[in-house]
């Protein structure tokens, strides 16, 4: 069991307040990502129902019993931290063993769980080495292991991924999600990083200032952000904006319309513009297009192999039903 | 570009290095010549003495024979480990609440406690000695223990949390999650990984210990006296015996000596340990 129930929950540091009061329920086996730019108090969140930070009014609930009080410890959660936090004088074996040691568990049981631990997470072989001598991905491995080997009620996930370059990154968000499938035990994940986000969530909770601007999964907030904060956050590249007499064609303080859902064409369509510097990627091209009559450049998504150059008039067709559109509030319009 | 050194001008520096070097040991090593001298000889104009006289250890034989040095040698003993035993004990949870849990005062705190080495010691022998007489510890090792610590306890902490300060928070956050408590996760974490720090705390304390005179000397008489009152007791009213002298400063220097020498790569690694990342 690993449900979780955050109510009113407000967090100050002094006369600061990080966490104006607020409500959140994570369902027992979701992966959960906190996701928001930095400072946005998504770390702040994790730390508070870890318990490694007070919470200043409000209680959190695990599993239907108040642990507001409870520290650390006893609150059966288990933690990986983006520096990975390893102990330095510790073999591998004796870092996984650690959390099992403080349990009080028996040595045989404490045995086999690191055996398996260490197959799932190919460590077979490191287990005599110290932390020093393996590299940051078998290091968050490792971390990863500390955090098993409890059979937590739930895991919490601090940008574990961060320090990892990004080649490693995408083989590690993969094995995190495969171990979420198997394990079936409620993961919270912060990041900043909306592709992980978009990429390893059950459900998305989006925070700027401590206050959260909207939950849902990952396909919801891409298709129905609830604000102009949600709809540039969701999505890579980012959803292009355009406000003034264009977005009041459309009843509509600013419309957003995201860079695949502009088809790009030589004859016909709405808009038209001139191609500016252009991004590679293989399979797609993202372009920047200078519209006749809008402030910023749009950034429009053609096919890979599309001849288009530096300087080309083109038009460009917006996919209407696909378009967003905001009022002066920055509320979506239905 | 990494700055040249020629290497004329190496020779120099190494000719000057080794000359300061000398000027500073020179003290020491007169004395050690003087130890193995008789007492009419250590009295002579110094050419003489390092070119018309003798050796012998008969000093070493007089001082053996005229005190026990074994008493003073384990009364010092005794004292510098105790006062730095018992100066960490209380030592690492001060250091701790501050490295981990800083108020706004702790730095104020800190130079606080350093300020009581800037006082003077004699300013506050009088009280002191009064308190000791009353308390019936004149003389005694525990009194001398207590008072050790109480004046070595700002740079143990003030040392400690500098320590400590190099250590992550996160990693300590990690053994709280693991579900260590308070105690464990300073007997398994912390006091592991600050173990070179630590280390040379402790060395330098009991160096400090073992060296400290004004209150070895003013608070004992003859039972609890360490191993400065063994050398005192030589420049007495009988008159200076120099190659005695000399013989009793050796041997009460030999032993922490000898310790220094030989830890001296973890004492220097421990004093520059968070200088360089």
């Amino acid at each position: 069991m690993g449900q979780i129930q955050l109510k009113s929950v407000k967090k100050c540091f002094g006369d600061v307040v990080v966490i104006p009061p607020l409500d959140l329920e994570i369902e027992d086996g979701k992966f959960v990502v906190f996701v928001g730019p930095s400072g946005c108090g998504k770390s702040t969140l994790l730390r508070l129902i870890a318990g490694l930070e007070d919470v200043t009014e409000g209680t959190v609930e695990i599993d239907g019993k108040d642990a507001t009080g409870l520290p650390p410890a006893k609150r059966g959660l288990a933690m990986v931290f983006q520096s990975y936090a390893l102990y330095p004088h510790m073999s591998v074996r004796r870092n996984i063993a650690f959390p099992m040691k403080m349990a009080r568990i028996p040595q045989d049981e404490q045995e086999r769980r690191i055996s398996e631990a260490a197959r799932v997470l190919n460590l077979t072989d490191y287990l005599d080495r110290r932390p020093g001598q393996l590299s940051g991905g078998q290091r968050q491995r490792v971390a990863i292991g500390r955090a098993i080997v409890r059979e937590p009620a739930a895991f919490l996930f601090d940008e574990p991924l961060s320090n990892l370059d990004a080649a490693l990154r995408v083989g590690m968000r993969l094995e995190i999600s495969e171990l979420h499938k198997r394990l079936d035990t409620t993961m919270i994940y912060v990041t900043h990083d909306q592709v992980e986000a978009m990429t390893m969530a059950d459900k998305i909770v989006v925070l700027r200032d401590g206050v959260i601007e909207q939950v849902g999964s990952p396909l919801e907030l891409y298709r129905e952000p609830r604000n102009l904060f949600v709809a540039g956050f969701i999505g890579s590249p980012k959803m292009n904006f355009v406000d003034g007499p264009e977005a009041a064609k459309y009843d509509a303080h600013t419309i957003g319309i995201r860079p695949e859902h502009i088809d790009v064409s030589a004859e016909s369509g709405e808009w038209t513009g001139t191609v500016g510097v252009s991004e590679h990627l293989g399979s797609d091209t993202f372009f920047r297009v200078n519209v006749d009559g809008f402030g910023d450049p749009l950034t429009v998504r053609a096919d890979g192999e599309v001849d288009l150059h530096y300087g080309d008039t083109i038009r460009l067709a917006p996919n209407l039903d696909q378009l967003h559109r905001f009022d002066a509030e920055e509320k979506r319009l239905a | 570009m990494a700055r040249t050194v020629t290497t004329s001008r190496r020779t120099v520096n190494t000719v000057f290095a080794g000359a300061l070097s000398l000027l500073m040991f020179f003290p020491v090593l007169w004395i050690v010549i003087l130890s193995f001298k008789t007492e009419g000889d250590a009295i002579k104009a110094p050419f003489e003495i390092l070119f018309n006289t003798g050796w012998t250890t008969e000093s070493y034989g007089a001082v053996q024979a005229r005190s026990n040095y074994f008493k003073h040698f384990s009364n010092s003993l005794i004292i510098s480990l105790g006062s730095t035993f018992l100066g960490l004990l209380i030592a690492i949870p001060a250091a701790w609440s501050m490295a981990f849990v800083p108020a706004k005062r702790t730095k104020d705190v800190l130079m606080w406690m350093l300020s009581t080495k800037m006082l003077p010691p004699v300013g506050v022998l009088v009280p002191i000695y009064l308190i000791f007489r009353d308390l019936g510890i004149l003389d005694t090792r525990s009194g001398l223990v207590f008072v050790l610590m109480m004046i070595n306890l700002p740079i143990i902490v003030w040392m400690l949390y500098t320590y400590f300060r190099e250590i992550p928070g996160e990693i300590l956050e990690a053994a709280r999650m693991d579900g260590a408590s308070l105690r464990e996760e300073v007997i398994h974490v912390l006091i592991p990984m600050a173990i070179p720090g630590m280390a040379s705390t402790v060395l330098l304390n009991i160096i400090l210990a073992w060296n400290e005179a004004f209150w070895t000397l003013n608070l004992t008489a003859a039972k609890a006296a360490p191993l400065t009152a063994f050398i005192a007791s030589y420049s007495s009213p009988e008159g200076l015996f120099y190659a005695k002298l000399s013989a009793a400063s050796i041997m009460a220097i030999a032993p922490i000596l000898i310790m220094g020498w030989f830890s001296q790569k973890q004492l220097v690694r421990g004093l520059t340990f968070g200088a360089v990342k």
